[in-house]
């Protein structure tokens, strides 16, 4: 009874993230957008919590729905222009692009079914493998240990944004 | 694993397409800048589904999500950076009336 309502429930809230993402995409106020981004948001980190990466879900919350989101939403309410509204927010793509977009949906999403995701096991059958879940122990020794210079890279990459941002973005 | 992986992946795949729709309809760059986010997102989903599902090694998608998720970030940063700049000479933060590298 319990695993049906739980996968009900991971459903529910895969398809009202793609629901969420449609609005990000189609809603003709950009404001609105950034709200239903957070909505997609927050249900990806759900997914994750599913998935058992709590350590992900969790920087996904803080670092997505707190850090990137108020940053967006500051930099919408910096630049909104009086009387947004009968400024057309797309061009004349749509058509094109989404007919491209069905075809790379398609095909991909046939490949997917297609394919068999199972690990071969020495000579015999494959069998459809799980993995035991990482813990936020293995999560850090792995980053500071084994990947310790691409942690290196990225906060280096990370210092030189925020100088960077701060360049780009002063008043002189 | 809750769901099985296919119907995860297809979600990725939707959502990817979704982001990949915004970037290339919307004309406000904030709105191409958070469909960005969207495309990202779908790619951190793939690897921390196979990270659970069938990888070799389960640690190494977990890490690698976790610099996408840092290099969105710093993504974010400068481009809103650069919006607002563009903001504050153009007055317009829509992307064909922004035509400075054109001669």
């Amino acid at each position: 009874m319990l695993p049906i309502l739980a996968k009900l429930f991971i459903y529910g809230v895969l398809f009202l993230s793609l629901v969420a993402a449609l609005g990000v995409v189609l809603l003709p106020n950009i404001f609105h957008a950034a709200l239903c981004l957070v909505g997609t948001l927050l249900g990806i980190a759900a997914l994750y919590l599913a998935l058992q990466a709590e350590f992900i879900a969790v920087v996904q919350v803080l670092l997505y729905v707190g850090a990137v989101m108020t940053l967006v939403i500051f930099a919408i309410m910096l630049t909104h222009r009086i009387g947004d509204m009968t400024i057309p927010q797309t061009n004349k793509q749509s058509l094109p692009a989404c007919l491209a977009l069905f075809a790379f949906v398609v095909l991909i999403g046939g490949l997917l079914l297609k394919t068999d995701w199972s690990i071969l096991v020495g000579t015999g059958g494959s069998v459809a493998s799980v993995n035991p879940p990482v813990d936020t122990f293995m999560l850090g020794k792995a980053l500071l240990g084994e990947y310790v210079f691409p942690f290196e890279v990225v906060s280096v990459i990370l210092i030189a944004g925020l100088i960077g941002a701060i360049v780009v973005a002063r008043k002189d | 694993m809750l769901i099985p992986l296919e119907h995860i992946l297809i979600f990725s795949t939707l959502l990817f397409a979704i982001g990949v729709y915004g970037v290339l309809v919307r004309r406000n760059v904030v709105g191409i800048l958070i469909s960005i986010e969207l495309i990202l997102n779908s790619v951190n989903v793939n690897l921390i589904a196979f990270s659970r599902s069938n990888a070799l090694d389960p640690v190494m998608g977990q890490v690698f999500a976790i610099f996408v998720i840092t290099l969105a970030a710093v993504g974010a940063t400068v481009g809103l950076a650069i919006v607002l700049a563009l903001y504050r000479i153009k007055r317009t933060v829509y992307t064909d009336e922004i035509n400075l590298l054109k001669w």
